[in-house]
């Protein structure tokens, strides 16, 4: 088979379908990066054009052209649409794209996930741009504090919009986060070991087990105000023993870290990008991984910054500040190493080096105001003002925007396969570099002076009025150098000249292809010995295109990758991969049914919804496996490994470990809201803790005991070639009694609108149940897999999942009845 | 310190000369806004100087002909590590300090008024006179130390009167303290500073800070 004959067959075993309907059923990471990044890119002009109406009405005092209630719409959905639509979509869209094609792979772990994804990302944003265009927008700021944000102060469906519009949203990210954390750990070249990896994937490692951690507190926020907005229960009225501060515990919890889920993606592109531009590589790669997971660690132990004018005890405020202004050292060490490897090497100043240099002139000052802002002291004063307005536009357009810029004219030539011609991007690049400082430097000022931000408009008198002019001027400078950047690489993208394969004569795997990038990324899956496998093999592609990679012969029209050995990168499975398919759209669809039954108070359409998702997701996995054992496969180089699907940890497991990772976090915030109302709401204890009495102890009791231990009886009889059945029926009964008595102990807290205690009751006690049918339904699942063939003694990884998902519903439901059971059993 | 305390403030002035500056925390009332500006300019040097520094650093890397410009050592463990440490512990700890001193204390000569804040007016009450309430005007003493004691009846609003000390949130069911003085007697503008809803921009008040005999005849005069 020649190079040419191997590309023909792989391009039509890998291809989208074509015409339009390809965009529904492609599930190819390509695609779907590159479609993710142009959504993202559209609501970045969505919100950038709100932006230019901010500095509109803020040009002059006294305007007249927007109105209270206007305004309000307008700059919450500038912060909603930057934070959640256009930051983390471009960032999950840049990984979903690169990841597998820097890490020498096919595709990412889970192709209909990615999928599926991107179009909760599109249907919940659509609802967002939807409640906008018809004047209801959420209005009360983008971090939407209750009480103002619930029914005492938004009575409308305004707010209805956020909370479900931007937790669909969210389904993409938690997606997006458990597949980048199986492919960066599984789906790798092999021998690249875990300190071979190119830097960026070690900062996308980081960010997505931060989005794991830092996205559930927000998700369990959203659920309780919806709660509290659609039925009544209290979690947040302090009347009713709730408390206002829950929320923005719950909300900087995840705000905190976002911020640093923000920045460091664009710090992994530096750390890529600058080194092949200063012709040497990164100094102190080990030095610069521990830093990434320093920040990711730190950033969860800040949030109560963004709370210092809450009334937070001096001691917490100390240490709070303590670890704010800490943050700065692993930021610190990795500026001086970029500078340190700009010294090491020979600089050229091409465009992406123009952003870079932006970047460190842009983000220093953000970082220090940064730190000024972590000054408890000082905080008081600028708090809510527009000095932080300015800081958070230094810190995320500097170092994330900019380092992102940088990154695109990076890429570019990989994304359209032609050479940059027409030189609009330097313009473009001194426009929004000068723009942008002109908007925000002074801005720092008018805040110093007193100028409130979410103000619609000023007296005049004051001062501000010349300082706000030249931010309008400068916002508006900075707008039409944007405009010109994305005329820039329309332009380039669709009639530049066809540029040669690596352009920049970097040393990573995704310049080791044919550009625009094959379908199928690599021919042939090379070997690694180093970081930068083109600086050891130079005509690297060429031998990849020849096939004498691994896994170089296509085979029965299957779309193939290798997996390999977490740390070593040692190849152990072929994983083969589904094809096209409309079920992620449909699948999207139909749960967006479930947040339309919400948004519209049709609550009949909720379960419906969810039935119908369930129907979908046994449909989704059913079509993976094998019903008979496939034996060894052939991978090349004398090499033969098992199909990953008939391994003890399919990808599946692997995909649940972490989605368990998320859902533990959900499950702590939710013990923590429940300590915090405990202790701090002023209206505690309620009038009557929940009396457990016998039955339901018990049978939370039998169902803690039984599931688990049928889930490992079940094992047991298949691997000696026995029907697992009885122990799936010990699993289903265990299930039962636990369900019985979470439903018992929602009967005995029953007025959930009466106070915030029965209502955690409640959602303690549904998260309970929700858990334990689930492992109930995935024991079922496992027997039919059983009968139909695809689970058997030598392929038994779905029951491991299953029994992964069974012992998880244990735990919780031994936590989760206790803490509810243990009040009133000792009062 | 009080050098750059002036010539700051004359750059100020020089830059927006006739302003009224009534909202700026620049130029404080009194013994709280006072510390926090001094923090400001003070940060305000040593930012620069940290920025220039960088900015030399970088501009240097371009107009090398490359080759060895100092190791892991220097730029990692020195500059990357050590430097900030240093400069950051040394801030946290003024910030500390200073945080320590804006605390409120119990006094003998502390003067104790309440804050409501509500949707879109500040009650204000006196624990020299219960039962006195007045609305959109807070008296106090001036060269006193004065605690409020600050709540909401409805949302989350902030009182911030930026002259004389940071913001505090009014959250409703908790009561925040905030110590608060005015150095001469005058009035002071100011602010809610968290967004409450429409009504939000002119969700205002003033202070005024009574001489001893002004704060004797207020307290006497409300009482008949």
């Amino acid at each position: 088979m020649n190079a040419l004959h191997r590309h023909r067959i792989l391009t039509r075993i890998w291809s989208s379908d074509s015409g339009w309907k390809g965009y529904f059923t492609t599930v190819n990471h390509t695609d779907l990066g590159r479609m993710f990044m142009v959504t993202s890119v559209f609501f970045f002009i969505v919100a950038g054009i709100l932006a230019m109406l901010i500095r509109a009405q803020l040009a002059t005092p006294r305007s007249a052209f927007l109105g209270p209630e206007v305004y309000a719409q307008v700059f919450t959905m500038h912060g909603t649409i930057m934070m959640f639509l256009f930051a983390i979509p471009l960032i999950e869209g840049a990984a979903i794209y690169l990841l597998p094609k820097m890490l020498g792979a096919r595709d990412l772990a889970f192709p209909r996930l990615t999928a599926f994804g991107y179009w909760c990302y599109v249907f919940g944003g659509a609802m967002l741009l939807f409640s906008m265009l018809a004047g209801i927008a959420p209005d009360s700021g983008w971090f939407l504090y209750p009480p103002l944000s619930s029914k005492l102060g938004n009575p409308g469906i305004n707010s209805d919009f956020w909370l479900l519009g931007i937790t669909f949203v969210e389904i993409s990210a938690i997606s997006a986060a458990v597949e980048i954390t199986v492919s960066i750990l599984r789906y790798r070249a092999p021998g690249m070991a875990l300190d071979k990896m190119p830097i960026l994937a070690w900062y996308l490692l980081v960010v997505a087990l931060m989005i794991l951690t830092g996205f559930p507190p927000l998700i369990l926020g959203s659920v309780l105000l919806e709660l509290e907005r659609a039925f009544g229960w209290p979690f947040f009225q302090v009347a009713e023993g709730g408390d206002t501060l829950l929320w923005q515990h719950l909300f900087w919890l995840f705000g905190h870290p976002e911020v640093y889920i923000i920045f460091l993606p664009a710090a992994g592109v530096i750390s890529t990008v600058l080194p092949v531009l200063a012709r040497t590589t990164l100094m102190g790669y080990g030095w610069i991984v521990a830093a990434v997971v320093a920040l990711g660690v730190l950033s969860f132990g800040i949030w109560v910054h963004h709370m210092f004018a809450t009334g937070i005890p001096h001691m917490a405020l100390a240490f709070f500040s303590a670890a704010s202004t800490l943050v700065a050292v692993p930021t610190a060490i990795q500026i001086f190493a970029w500078i340190g490897t700009l010294w090491k090497g020979r600089p050229q100043l091409k465009l992406p080096m123009l952003w870079i240099i932006a970047f460190f002139a842009t983000f220093v000052i953000g970082g220090l105001t940064g730190v000024m802002v972590a000054v408890v002291p000082f905080n008081w004063q600028v708090h809510d003002t527009h000095f932080v307005v300015a800081h958070l536009h230094y810190v995320l357009v500097g170092g994330f925007v900019f380092p992102f810029l940088a990154g695109l004219y990076y890429w570019l030539p990989h994304l359209t396969g032609r050479t940059r011609f027409f030189k609009l991007g330097e313009t473009a690049f001194w426009l929004v570099f000068t723009g942008f400082h002109v908007t925000f430097m002074a801005m720092h000022w008018v805040g110093l002076m007193g100028f409130r931000r979410r103000t619609y408009t000023y007296d005049e008198g004051q001062g501000w009025e010349l300082i706000n002019l030249i931010s309008s001027i400068g916002g508006f400078i900075t707008a039409i150098g944007f405009g010109l950047v994305v005329i820039d690489i329309i332009v380039n993208a669709l009639v530049a000249v066809r540029g040669r394969r690596n352009p920049w004569l970097a040393g990573t795997l995704e310049w080791a292809m044919p550009l625009p990038a094959p379908v199928y990324n690599f021919a042939s899956i090379p070997g690694v010995q180093s970081r930068d496998p083109l600086y050891d093999t130079p005509d690297l592609a060429n031998r990849i295109a020849r096939g004498e990679g691994y896994l170089g012969t296509p085979r029965d029209g299957q779309r193939e990758t290798l997996v390999v050995a977490v740390a070593s990168g040692q190849p152990e499975q072929v994983a083969i991969y589904p094809g096209n398919t409309p079920l992620p759209v449909i699948m999207a669809s139909v749960t967006g049914l479930a947040f339309l039954g919400m948004l519209l108070k049709a609550y009949w359409l909720v379960p419906l919804a969810v039935l119908g998702v369930a129907a979908l997701a046994v449909r989704w996995v059913w079509s993976l496996g094998n019903s008979t054992d496939q034996g060894l496969r052939d991978v090349g180089h004398g090499l033969s490994l098992p199909l990953a699907s008939a391994t003890a940890h399919p990808p599946g497991w692997w995909g649940s470990v972490f989605l368990l990772v998320a859902n533990t976090t959900f499950f702590g915030c939710l013990l923590f809201g429940y300590a915090f109302l405990w202790t701090i709401a002023p209206n505690w204890p309620p009038p009557a803790y929940l009396e457990p009495g016998l039955i339901g102890p018990l049978l939370g009791l039998i169902g803690i005991c039984l599931a688990p231990t049928g889930a490992y009886l079940s094992e047991k009889l298949l691997r000696k070639g026995k029907s697992l059945l009885p122990g799936v029926a010990l699993a289903v009964l265990g299930g039962l009694a636990a369900a019985a008595a979470a439903i018992l102990s929602m009967r005995a807290a029953a007025d959930p609108q009466g106070h915030a205690y029965d209502a955690i009751v409640w959602v303690m006690a549904g998260y309970v149940l929700l858990h334990v049918t689930l492992a109930t339904g995935m024991s079922v699942y496992v027997a039919a897999r059983s009968a139909a063939g695809y689970v058997a003694p030598d392929r038994y990884g779905e029951l491991r999942i299953a029994k992964l998902w069974t012992d998880y519903a244990a735990v919780v439901t031994l936590i989760g009845l206790s803490v509810l059971y243990l009040p009133g059993a000792f009062p | 310190m009080r050098l750059l305390k002036v010539t700051g403030v004359g750059t100020t002035l020089l830059l927006l000369a006739g302003c009224e500056d009534s909202l700026s925390t620049l130029h404080p009332g009194g013994p709280a806004a006072d510390a926090i500006a001094t923090i400001w300019w003070v940060m305000l040097v040593a930012s620069c100087l940290i920025f220039a520094l960088v900015m030399a650093l970088l501009a240097l890397s371009f107009r090398r002909s490359g080759g060895e410009g100092g190791g892991e050592k220097v730029w990692l463990a020195g500059l990357g590590l050590a430097f900030p440490m240093a400069v950051l512990a040394a801030l946290l700890v003024y910030g500390l300090v200073i945080g320590e001193r804006l605390i409120p204390r119990e006094g003998a000569d502390v003067v104790t008024v309440g804050a409501e804040g509500r949707q879109w007016e500040w009650r204000f009450t006196y624990a020299d006179l219960p039962g006195l309430v007045t609305q959109r005007v807070l008296h106090i003493p001036a060269g006193t130390p004065v605690d409020v004691q600050i709540t909401s009846a409805d949302v989350i609003h902030s009182f911030w009167v930026p002259r004389l000390a940071g913001k505090l949130d009014a959250i409703p069911g908790h009561v925040n303290v905030l110590r608060i003085e005015a150095w001469e007697p005058g009035e002071f503008e100011g602010l809610s500073a968290e967004y409450s809803g429409p009504g939000y921009l002119d969700h205002r008040f003033t202070v005024i800070a009574h001489d001893p005999q002004g704060w004797a005849d207020f307290l006497q005069g409300a009482a008949e």
